[in-house]
């Protein structure tokens, strides 16, 4: 029998504590209808923190506990359907029944990882070419809030060739919510895809569930089914900052930037999630981090970019109009486990050239917006950056990476000298000749 | 503490987190180590307080589903590692259980192994005779671990003098064997294993005195050789940005240094680097011996996913293990990665007892702990008159890539070499970032070291190390002019001085990880390239423009780039050698001209 306590003790905004005994830690309950999770425990006094806030909760509620953690059940009846951050489908379809698994489960032991090895090809240049992904990696976009990160993300997991996408929509706006379930059915592969939605007119604490829920239900499909999986998280800032109201208001001492002082381990927490698994399974988590100005300083990314495995920065190029992905701040930490090696041996060598002459140009453009006059080999470099910036740097692109650096070449054949890329001669000798066409 | 007295029990009376509060009967010691029985595993714990009968300890694992009630069994000891034969190539997680055998593909609550490996027989050799005098950390015989002799020791907790009442002969015995008894001043005899423990948070002993450092730690890396050099027993640490190259450049000084083992702590750091260490070391030859590089590692891994408390365990059980093999007479490198994820779990520790927080809530008392653990590190003069040593090199990650933040400025001020990796050179893919002018060695400045440098590499080595360094200093400000004045208004000296600079940069600091060849060079070859580079920085041109100086200097470096490419004095190598020597001599009779 369920016991029925009807007597709070204490309410403050996030949590509320009442007289209970042979409760577990991180014990879901119900509170006056909702839900709420035990976050202390001192003697007989429990706190539990109320996700959807306790605005209007009285001291004669009532509460009784659940005897678990939060948890989901998983199973092939996942696929093509959408839940809310409790796990209660949100498509009008009915329960899933399947294996009861509680989320935030047990670690991966390292030892049994695999290294990640399998290319992820998305056509976009700035990623393939640059930032190279293979599956069981893990990387944010950042991203300033009017940069399209969701399209983006949406074409990735589109071109990506996963078995299975699972989306996790964090403060997700309606529209962009619509924007993917449009997406997604129109590429008809709504069969393929698990959602779990906070939208911005949930609670903003129910999103603390969101990841959790994603990679449990990605684990199952992983080391179950073996399959490839991809998890779409958007947007992580929303989460740090429900974690960071949550902490706030049990008393913690906050601190970077409001930040609580473990949020380093709780986002490490989820990414870390991404693996590839021996039986041939793989989790591989993108993200998005949605930045203020472009401060990447901020606790979030920062914290962020320590854990994940690169970040693709998303800027906006005003010399040719376009979304880049900016080759400077983006960075794949894993493409070195493939180019080179699955793709073809000179991509490690002409992709470093091109950042490197276009970093030239940026100083070039320092200079040429200090009133200085410009060399000819810094007017070169400036050419050279548009068309660069144009055909490989650009969102918007969609070709394969041979192409991308056969055009590679061309730039460099067009705009460089062979002793100005800085490439060991024996890749030159075979490659500059390679495709004497200008670009067009 | 003494772990046959009757050990403490208690019952779990508060939880917040992996923080639990235990009210317990009879007596308990700051440090010591607890097991709760929830359902049917003990949860590991550390006392981190106690006040009356109430210690709050910190739990090693999950605490969830864990209730008021549940009973606690104290150890009556503080965190101890298991030293002895077979530590050598395993993967330990940060209380040293042995990853390899936990089953299952994920880590359960709760799971433990052995360490060593009780069932494995070693070769023992008898040191010493019966009869003779012995004291803590005497070497009392050895086994081959491997490819290193391991030395049995007299326990280090073994206080006093002691006889060899019996010895083992020469012969196969597992670790848990009793290979000698010694009996103590009072007569009262103790029998010896090849097995023995020590609690991670102290010292260990194991030395007769601390020694200046002097000798150089080979490392392969140009930017830290040649620039900011690194000792034997030496302490540096790697602050730096996330993704301007910490891990890359610590991996690449655990293939290449010139030590006899490496210990790598992966502190709270990505699984997939630890990943690529397990799938390559296995592979990869050791330069200098020829045998895998993994039959000179060991590596504590604690993951950023893996229980916090056990983070901060795991760097100090890197430095037992090492200070233990230092005991052996070994050159032990220890490598963590990354200590402010220590100094984070000790944060988030403080926290949650409520502290009174010091900068940025770390705890008051960082700096003191930080340095306390710098300190474990060094060169030392044993007992028989031999020397080991533990290099150490941590790197810090700073918030938001400040170097104005508590565990940087600590840090700094414990150890003694500094290669601060620079966001821009990162974004330039100038790699190694290590950041040629805020950089330094100190031991530069130890007479003893310059003595060794003049006497190993060559005379008056560090002046010429000067030299360069002031190479690129000038460098930078005369880059800074030509910026703020332009490229024609100012001397073309100007950009040649600001070529030079780059010259060293491109041909010496800059060195690509990835590369066969390139990824380390030895002492020899560094030094015939920085000659080689201050003969070029030496030579008298005169330069018609400045866009000349640019296009002589490129031409120049291009040379010098690839014949980092090459294997040293091979044939392309000296074909580079020629056309180097080709260039220089027609500008400077066309200069003189
Ligand atoms: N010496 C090098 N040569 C070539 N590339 C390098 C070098 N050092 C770093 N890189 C590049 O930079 C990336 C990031 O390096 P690394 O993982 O070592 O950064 P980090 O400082 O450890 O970051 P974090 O603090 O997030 O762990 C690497 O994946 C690699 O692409
Ligand atoms: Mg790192």
């Amino acid at each position: 029998m369920k016991k029925i306590y009807t007597h709070l003790n204490k309410i403050t905004k996030a949590t509320v504590e009442l007289t209970a005994f042979d409760v577990g830690n991180e014990e879901l309950a119900i509170v006056d209808g909702r839900y709420a999770q035990v976050v202390k425990i001192a003697g007989d006094k429990v706190t539990l923190q109320v996700f959807s806030g306790t605005e209007g909760i009285a001291t004669n509620a009532e509460a009784f506990f659940l005897g678990h953690a939060p948890r989901l059940a998983v199973g092939p009846e996942l696929s093509g359907r959408y839940f809310n951050a409790y796990g209660n489908p949100i498509d009008n379809g009915p329960e899933v029944d399947g294996i009861i698994t509680e989320i935030g489960g047990p670690t991966i032991n390292p030892v049994r990882r695999e290294q990640p090895s399998e290319l992820i090809a998305t056509g976009i240049a700035g990623i393939d070419l640059n930032n190279t992904l293979v599956t069981g990696q893990k990387i944010p976009f950042f991203a300033d809030s009017d940069q399209p990160y969701n399209q983006v993300m949406a074409t990735v997991a589109l071109r990506a060739e996963a078995d299975r996408i699972i989306l996790g929509g964090m403060g997700l706006s309606n529209d962009d919510y619509l924007y993917y379930q449009s997406v997604f059915e129109n590429a008809g592969v709504k069969h393929r895809i698990t959602a779990f939605i906070n939208t911005t007119d949930d609670p903003s604490v129910e999103r603390l569930l969101i990841p959790d829920m994603c990679l449990t239900a990605a684990e199952y499909f992983a080391v179950q089914k073996k399959e490839k999986v991809l998890v779409l998280l958007t947007d992580m800032t929303l989460f740090a900052e429900a974690l960071a109201i949550v902490s706030n208001k049990m008393d913690q001492i906050p601190s970077k930037d409001s930040m609580p002082g473990s949020l380093y381990s709780d986002l490490a927490r989820i990414y870390e999630k991404a693996a590839q698994f021996p039986d041939g399974g793989s989790i591989t988590l993108i993200a998005v981090t949605t930045l203020n100005d472009g401060d990447i300083t901020h606790a979030i990314p920062d914290n962020t970019g320590y854990i994940t495995e690169g970040q693709l920065f998303l800027r906006r190029d005003t010399g040719v109009s376009k979304v880049i992905v900016d080759p400077f701040r983006s960075l794949s930490r894993l493409k070195q486990i493939v180019i080179g090696k699955k793709t073809r041996e000179d991509h490690p060598h002409i992709m470093n050239a091109l950042v490197r002459l276009f970093s030239d140009a940026a100083s070039a453009k320092t200079k040429q917006e200090n009133g200085f006059d410009l060399t000819r080999y810094d007017t070169r470099t400036l050419q050279f950056a548009e068309q660069y910036s144009k055909k490989l740097l650009a969102i918007d692109i969609n070709v394969s990476i041979e192409h991308m650096l056969d055009t590679g070449w061309k730039l460099l054949h067009q705009f460089f000298e062979q002793n100005e890329t800085g490439i060991k001669a024996d890749i030159l000798k075979k490659y500059w000749n390679h495709n004497e066409i200008p670009v067009q | 503490m003494n772990s046959n007295s009757n050990t403490a029990t208690g019952i779990i009376n508060g939880i917040i987190s992996n923080l639990v509060s235990i009210e317990f009967s009879g007596s308990v010691a700051q440090n010591e180590i607890c097991f709760i029985q929830h359902n049917n595993v003990n949860l590991m714990a550390e006392v981190i307080r106690i006040t009356g009968n109430i210690a709050q300890a910190q739990v090693f694992e999950s605490t969830r589903g864990l209730k008021i009630g549940t009973a606690v069994q104290f150890a009556g000891h503080m965190l101890e590692v298991n030293l002895g034969p077979g530590i050598l190539s395993r993967k330990y997680d940060g209380l040293q259980n042995d990853l390899e055998k936990i089953p299952g593909l994920f880590l359960e609550r709760g799971s433990v192994s052995d360490p060593l490996d009780a069932e494995r027989q070693f070769d023992f050799k008898p040191l010493v005779q019966t009869g003779e005098k012995v004291q803590a950390c005497h070497w009392l015989g050895e086994v081959k671990e491997g490819w290193i002799s391991h030395k049995i020791m007299v326990p280090f907790k073994f206080s006093g003098e002691y006889v060899v009442e019996t010895i083992a002969s020469q012969g196969s015995y597992r670790v848990d064997e009793t290979v000698a008894t010694l009996s103590d001043e009072n007569g009262t005899i103790h029998s010896v294993t090849m097995r023995q423990k020590w609690p991670v948070k102290k010292a260990l002993p194991g030395y007769l005195k601390k020694l200046r450092p002097y000798k150089l730690l080979e490392t392969g890396i140009r930017a830290i050789d040649t620039l900011n050099p690194m000792t034997e027993g030496g302490t540096g640490f790697i602050p730096g940005p996330f993704g301007c190259g910490k891990t890359v450049l610590q991996h690449a000084m655990s293939k290449n240094a010139d030590a006899d083992l490496i210990i790598i702590t992966a502190c709270g750091e990505r699984a997939n680097e630890v990943v690529e260490i397990f799938k390559e070391f296995p592979e990869l030859d050791d330069p200098r011996t020829g045998r895998k590089l993994m039959e000179r590692t060991t590596i504590i891994c604690n993951t950023s996913n893996m229980p916090v408390a056990a983070r901060e365990a795991s760097v100090y059980t890197g430095m037992t293990l090492a200070e233990y093999y230092r005991a052996m007479g070994l050159k032990v490198l220890l490598l963590a990665d990354s200590t402010s994820r220590w100094a984070q779990a000790l944060r988030e520790m403080s926290n949650r007892l409520e502290e009174l927080p010091g900068p940025d809530a770390f705890p008051m008392d960082l700096s003191a702990i930080i340095s306390g653990f710098y300190a474990r590190a060094g060169f030392v003069e044993l007992t028989n008159g031999l020397t080991g040593s533990v290099t150490f090199v941590g790197t810090v990650s700073p918030a938001g890539g400040n170097l104005k933040e508590p565990v940087t400025e600590s840090t700094r001020k414990a150890a003694r070499c500094f290669y601060a990796l620079a966001q821009k050179r990162a974004d330039s893919k100038r790699y190694p970032a290590i950041d040629p002018l805020d950089s330094y060695s100190k031991y530069l400045e130890y007479p003893g070291f310059r003595d060794y440098l003049d006497e190993k590499i060559e005379k008056d080595w560090a002046l010429k190390v000067e030299k360069a360094r002031d190479i690129l200093r000038r460098s930078v400000e005369s880059s800074d002019q030509i910026s703020i004045l332009g490229d024609d208004s100012v001397p073309v000296e100007y950009h040649e001085i600001f070529w030079k600079g780059e010259l060293i940069d491109f041909a010496l600091l800059q060195q690509d990880a990835f590369d066969d060849i390139d990824q380390s060079t030895p002492m020899g070859r560094q030094r015939y390239m920085l000659n080689l580079i201050l003969e070029i920085c030496d030579a008298e041109i005169r330069f018609s423009n400045f866009e000349d100086v640019g296009k002589y200097y490129k031409s120049i470096i291009n040379l010098l780039r690839q014949m980092n490419y090459c294997e040293f004095q091979d044939d392309s190598f000296k074909q580079y050698q020629i056309e180097i020597q080709k260039i220089l001599t027609s500008r400077v009779e066309k200069g003189a001209a």
